[in-house]
């Protein structure tokens, strides 16, 4: 006879995230830098802003209120709205 | 992995009209009444010899559904039943109840005036567990998961992620339901939402869990009262999980239901071996990890973590303690069963065996806190000091509570800027350097959790140390134990 089990997780399935197709191009994108609040995570965005406005593209910055909670919904929400492509930065 | 609905619930038997009577022939009493059944209309069900009694023909309550449904506890049980619906009941014998429910003057007289029936089959210790499976398996909402005969459940439960290094407990529907009897709450109530997957957790999912962890069903209020505690923005499970220090959830436990459900306050109450601390603790865990899907290497980035991520769970000896409970310090009522949840690490020792007054024992645990994560480090970590009771005497006996050991550890932990800002005595680490001519405390007002814990041999205290702490971090919280 089989044993049965309750599962103990929250049953939500697994499923492969498919990811989106690449850009053709940086020009005309409009990419959010989300820092999230790390010390010197604003040296590595820099930078990294420097080299997509090169590229042809507009960027925004972000930042998190605190690195140790989720970015907060109207953020995330605002992210969303305004940007096609975002980079956060993590640290550490 | 195979799943499988859960059961289908076996109807309610509908009782016939008129009187019912519920015997065993293993029961003495119901022996003694059996003739009687033949005086007047009745259905007799019976537990467990299908011909008992022979004066009459009795229904084999076989499956015990009959006895089940109808809350039958005691053998013999009578019960009046009018269009289908219970209106009157009597258990064991009772010569007055019986001559009452059934009318007749006289009956049993020759009988004596009461005898007290027999437990039920229905509730008998061996088999309530799989009854309750099989009667009320069908309120449980969790997917099954069926194993082969060949499988072995411990190593099952280690292939589907479900565990925490150690084995666990399987949860079948006999001890998860048996688990759910510790609470009064519904098992698909909400008990509240857990990061980092921000799940909805129910009370089921968390007795789950908690049978995993090997509770008793007694510990399950303290495990929902720790959840609900640390799945506050205040305390910031998800910070703490994710953040790469070494900290999980301390718990401390305060009130009478400590002692009632045996956890350990005195020797080795940090360490092993008291399956009440342990287990409350590690099922808080397991709900994480498994419910909110936290779990090391994903979103738990820690560099080094701490054993006490398995499991950190225990009581204050409030017997003999010269300071305030902790949950009462922090807003509980005054003998309110409360836990109280910290994001610390793993316990240092403070050792002081020669100091017999306050103050120098008060200088001693001030030098060891300020060597707490980084002696040049202030403010930004709070800390759980754990007073064993032969220092706890010390202060006892000079006067000292609470209020006044902290103020005098607040006032010993004043540090003078020049010797923690960055760069003092040959260490990058410390304090903008601005803040040279400042005096900056050790602790902020309130970082200092004091708990009264440990064997009454030993001058050792212990130092618990935090995460970041306020409104960036994580702050304590205390919550209320329930039913």
């Amino acid at each position: 006879m089989s044993k049965l089990l309750l599962d103990p997780t929250s049953e939500r399935r697994v499923s492969e995230r498919t990811r989106l197709t690449r850009p053709a191009s940086l020009h005309d994108q409009v990419i959010g830098l989300l820092d999230i609040s790390k010390p010197r995570g604003d040296v590595f965005l820099d930078r990294l802003e420097q080299r997509l406005v090169e590229a042809g593209a507009t960027v925004k910055r972000y930042k998190k209120p605190t690195f140790t909670k989720p970015a907060p919904v109207d953020l995330r929400q605002e992210i969303a709205t305004h940007c096609t492509l975002v980079i956060e930065a993590l640290a550490d | 992995m195979s799943t499988s609905p859960g059961p289908i619930a076996p109807g309610r038997p509908v009782l016939p009209d008129g009187l019912v009577v519920i015997v065993k022939e293993e029961c003495e009493t119901c022996r003694m009444v059996a003739p009687l059944l033949a005086r007047f209309e009745c259905t007799v069900y019976t537990q467990d010899d299908p011909t008992f009694p022979h004066s009459v023909s009795p229904v084999y309550d076989e499956d015990l559904s009959v006895s089940w449904h109808h809350d039958i506890e005691t053998v013999p049980t009578v019960i009046k039943v009018m269009n289908g619906i219970e209106i009157d009941r009597t258990v064991g014998w009772s010569r007055a109840e019986w001559q009452r429910i059934t009318g007749i003057e006289h009956l049993g007289d020759d009988l004596p005036v009461m005898r007290p029936g027999c437990g039920s089959k229905s509730v008998d210790p061996d088999l309530v567990d799989s009854l309750r499976a099989r009667f009320d398996g069908h309120a449980l909402k969790a997917r099954r998961i069926e194993l082969a005969d060949l499988d072995d459940e411990m190593e099952s439960m280690f292939d589907r992620g479900f565990t925490d290094g150690l084995p666990v407990v399987p949860p079948t529907e006999e001890r998860v339901l048996r688990m759910l009897t510790g609470t009064t709450r519904a098992p698909d109530e909400v008990v509240t939402i857990v990061p980092p997957d921000l799940v909805e957790v129910t009370v089921e999912k968390i007795a789950i869990n908690a049978v995993m962890a090997g509770c008793k069903p007694e510990y399950l209020p303290w495990v929902i009262a720790a959840l609900e505690a640390i799945c506050t923005d205040e305390f910031n499970i998800h910070g703490v999980l994710a953040t790469t220090m070494p900290v999980g959830p301390v718990i401390v436990c305060n009130g009478p239901g400590t002692k009632a459900i045996g956890m350990n306050a005195a020797g080795n109450a940090l360490g092993q071996g008291n399956r009440a601390n342990l287990t409350i603790g590690r099922a808080v865990q397991l709900v994480v990890r498994n419910v909110g899907g936290g779990r090391p290497g994903e979103v738990d980035r820690a560099t080094h973590g701490n054993p006490g991520k398995i499991s950190f769970c225990f009581a204050e000896l409030e017997d003999g303690s010269p300071f305030t409970p902790l949950a009462t310090s922090l807003g509980a009522p005054a003998g309110a069963n409360a836990v109280t949840v910290f994001a610390g690490e793993g316990p240092r020792c403070i050792v002081d065996q020669l100091a017999r007054d306050p103050e120098s024992l008060a200088n001693s645990f001030a030098s060891c806190l300020r060597t707490l994560h980084n002696p040049k480090l202030v403010l930004g970590f709070d800390v759980v000091l754990v007073v064993g009771p032969e220092h706890a005497r010390v202060f006892a006996e000079a006067g000292w509570d609470r209020e006044r050991l902290l103020d005098e550890l607040h006032a010993r932990l004043q540090l003078a800027g020049a010797d923690i800002v960055r760069g003092a005595h040959g260490i990058a680490e410390g304090v903008p350097t601005h803040l040279r001519d400042a005096t900056l405390p050790k602790f902020r007002q309130g970082g200092i959790l004091i708990v009264h814990a440990g064997g009454g041999a030993g001058l050792f205290s212990a130092m618990i140390g935090g995460w970041a702490n306020g409104d960036i971090g994580s702050k304590p919280v205390t919550r209320l134990v329930g039913n």
